[in-house]
């Protein structure tokens, strides 16, 4: 048996473990750049505020009905995020890391949970996360991922306490199946759902009902049958568990690039600050390669306009270059990726974002040499260079040490976070504050 | 008070300290100190559980007899079961607070450990909240400003 545990209105339940007199508010949690509403408690949704609302849309009635806003504190999030799953982890040792706030967990061979065991391991498995952590979860427990999303979005409908549901029989099954629009379900999107309406099939249960012909025929081929099948109890979805301590210099596997995007705070014009950005998140990206002992192959610099600017043409622009050989040094990178943004940006065009991708991974070490490039004493050294940088910024906090053209200071295309929380578990200059 | 002395690295965070099994006598060597022990990590005494532990600083001295002083670092674990008599911290008034939590049959209060504070009862019917009990205080005897605690790189601006 597969359980979905997912982790009730996030972003919002972090904040609230370190601001208790947040508990009965109505609290939201913006996106990068104060851009839209993306975590909502349960009394902001109750008074009508919807995932994605943009920001500045909803401000009037959010400050008319006095919620409580944030920026999104990543730092803080991913942090209650490992805590969550560290838990998770004492409950099996096979975790399916979904997202910051998702995991699905094999429960296949546990003997205490076998049976009716079932529901109290699942309500135990909320229970202590609660406790230990204080984010409230819904656990949804079925043979298949499918299903196990299926219950977990049943279970989340429930009062806070009772979260938790177990799909372990037929009758359980089918109930489940036909209490869920076809809409709902995990894997149909929006482009089948209507398709499936119009030919009957309303709820998980009519899909179930078709036949295997007519699914493969009008849900997309061997995807449509799988999903089907997944509904049917038979599970199809690889089980991937995550290496949760990964050893440091271990390739994380199934790694094939590492990005770095952002939106910026205000639309951004001059090269100056488009370099800055670029150089910024190519040494954020680059750091990322160290920490899993990784070299790329190439790197794409990535520059993005308005997408909702009508006939302005495609929003997003790259450039692509493949290096001479395979790096992780973040000057080298820079230098790479400021030449292909010069190439890429044009004079006067207002950009929305900018990213960085490195792909082509190998582990570090491997490259070979190339006849123009560094010597390999050279490359020592670079590399002892940037093992000092991360120590540094690992003591010191992130970005102390930093390539100049990364930029000095605040600028605008760093973006808005004005509500943003304290770092309370990240940061000594912001530790969560007790009174005494 | 017996005081055994041995230094400490400058680098708190991840640091190990080498720990030597028994003590070391002047001449016949003792073939267990051959080899080092696995050295000894600070995480490991504050972090037992380390999903559940918090770190939080300190601000007042209603609990200075209990050795919680002002601008100390206390660790808070969330996995332990407050009991009589546990150094707790509890939500009032919608805030954090550190306190000693007493049970005494059915009524529960919390208790400052400074006469110059009164002890909290809590009103008929009002649940107490308790966010973890707190299992070490990290004490430093120099100034805030000379201390070794990492600076932020960029101050954050606040609104």
């Amino acid at each position: 048996m597969i359980a979905l545990v997912d982790c009730n209105n996030f972003y919002v339940s972090c904040e609230r473990v370190f601001q208790p007199q947040l508990e009965t508010q109505p609290v939201v949690v913006l996106s990068n750049n104060d851009g839209c509403l993306i975590s909502r408690s349960d009394e902001a949704k109750a008074l009508g505020f919807a995932m994605g609302e943009p920001y500045h849309l909803a401000r009037p009635r959010l400050q008319q009905h006095g919620v409580r806003v944030f920026s999104s504190n990543y730092a803080l999030y991913g942090d209650m995020s490992r805590r969550v799953l560290r838990v998770l982890s004492d409950f099996t040792p096979e975790v399916d890391v979904y997202s910051i706030d998702e995991a699905f967990l094999n429960l296949d061979g546990l003997q205490y949970c076998a049976g009716a065991g079932l529901d109290a391991y699942a309500q135990a498995i909320r229970r202590t996360v609660l406790a230990h952590v204080g984010i409230p979860t819904a656990v949804g427990v079925a043979p298949t991922k499918t299903l196990a999303k299926l219950a977990n979005r049943l279970a989340r409908r429930q009062p806070p306490a009772q979260r938790v549901l177990v799909l372990a029989t037929e009758e359980q099954r089918w109930a489940a199946l036909s209490q869920t629009p076809i809409a709902d379900v995990w894997g149909i999107g929006r482009r089948y759902a209507p398709k499936l309406e119009a030919a009957g099939i309303r709820t998980a249960a009519d899909l179930v009902g078709a036949p295997e012909s007519w699914v493969r025929r009008h849900l997309g081929g061997v995807v449509g049958v799988r999903l089907w099948q997944e509904l049917r109890g038979q599970p199809c979805l690889d089980f991937d568990p995550a290496e949760l301590a990964a050893e440091p210099g271990q390739p994380a596997p199934g790694r094939h690039s590492v990005t770095c995007t952002r939106s910026f705070g205000q639309p951004q014009r001059s090269l100056v600050a488009l370099s800055e950005a670029v150089a910024t998140f190519t040494s954020q990206a680059a750091e990322k390669l160290r920490r899993h002992g990784l070299a790329a192959h190439v790197l794409t610099v990535l520059l993005g306009t308005d997408k909702h600017a009508p006939g302005s043409g495609p929003p997003t622009h790259t450039a692509v270059v493949a290096l001479p050989t395979a790096t992780s040094d973040t000057g080298e990178l820079i230098g790479v990726a400021l030449q292909r943004l010069r190439q890429l940006a044009r004079p006067g065009t207002a950009y929305h974002r900018a990213g960085v991708t490195l792909s082509g991974l190998e582990p570090a070490g491997q490259a070979q040499l190339s006849m123009f490039g560094h010597s390999a004493e050279q490359l020592q050294q670079r590399q002892q260079l940037m093992a000092r940088l991360d120590a540094l910024n690992a003591r010191f906090g992130r970005g102390t040490v930093r390539h100049a053209a990364t930029g000095l200071g605040d600028t605008a295309w760093r973006g808005r976070r004005n509500m943003m929380s304290a770092l309370y578990t990240t940061d000594w200059q912001e530790l969560w504050a007790v009174r005494s | 008070m017996r005081i055994t002395p041995f230094s400490v690295g400058t680098d708190w965070a991840g640091q190990t300290l080498p720990l030597f099994a028994c003590a070391v006598p002047a001449g016949f060597p003792s073939p267990a100190d051959d080899h080092l022990d696995a050295p000894i990590n600070l995480h490991e005494m504050l972090f037992t559980h380390p999903a559940s532990t918090f770190l939080a600083r300190v601000s007042g001295d209603s609990m200075t007899g209990a050795g919680i002083r002002h601008d100390d670092i206390i660790a808070v674990d969330r996995a332990l079961q407050p009991q009589d008599g546990s150094i707790v911290v509890a939500v009032l008034d919608g805030e954090h607070t550190v306190k000693r939590l007493r049970r005494l049959g059915e009524q529960t209060w919390l208790e400052p450990d400074n006469p110059r504070y009164p002890i909290i009862r809590l009103n008929e019917g009002c649940q107490l909240v308790i966010f973890g009990v707190v299992t070490h205080v990290i004490h430093s005897f120099r100034e805030r400003k000379a201390r070794a605690v990492p600076p932020t790189a960029r101050p954050r601006k606040r609104p």
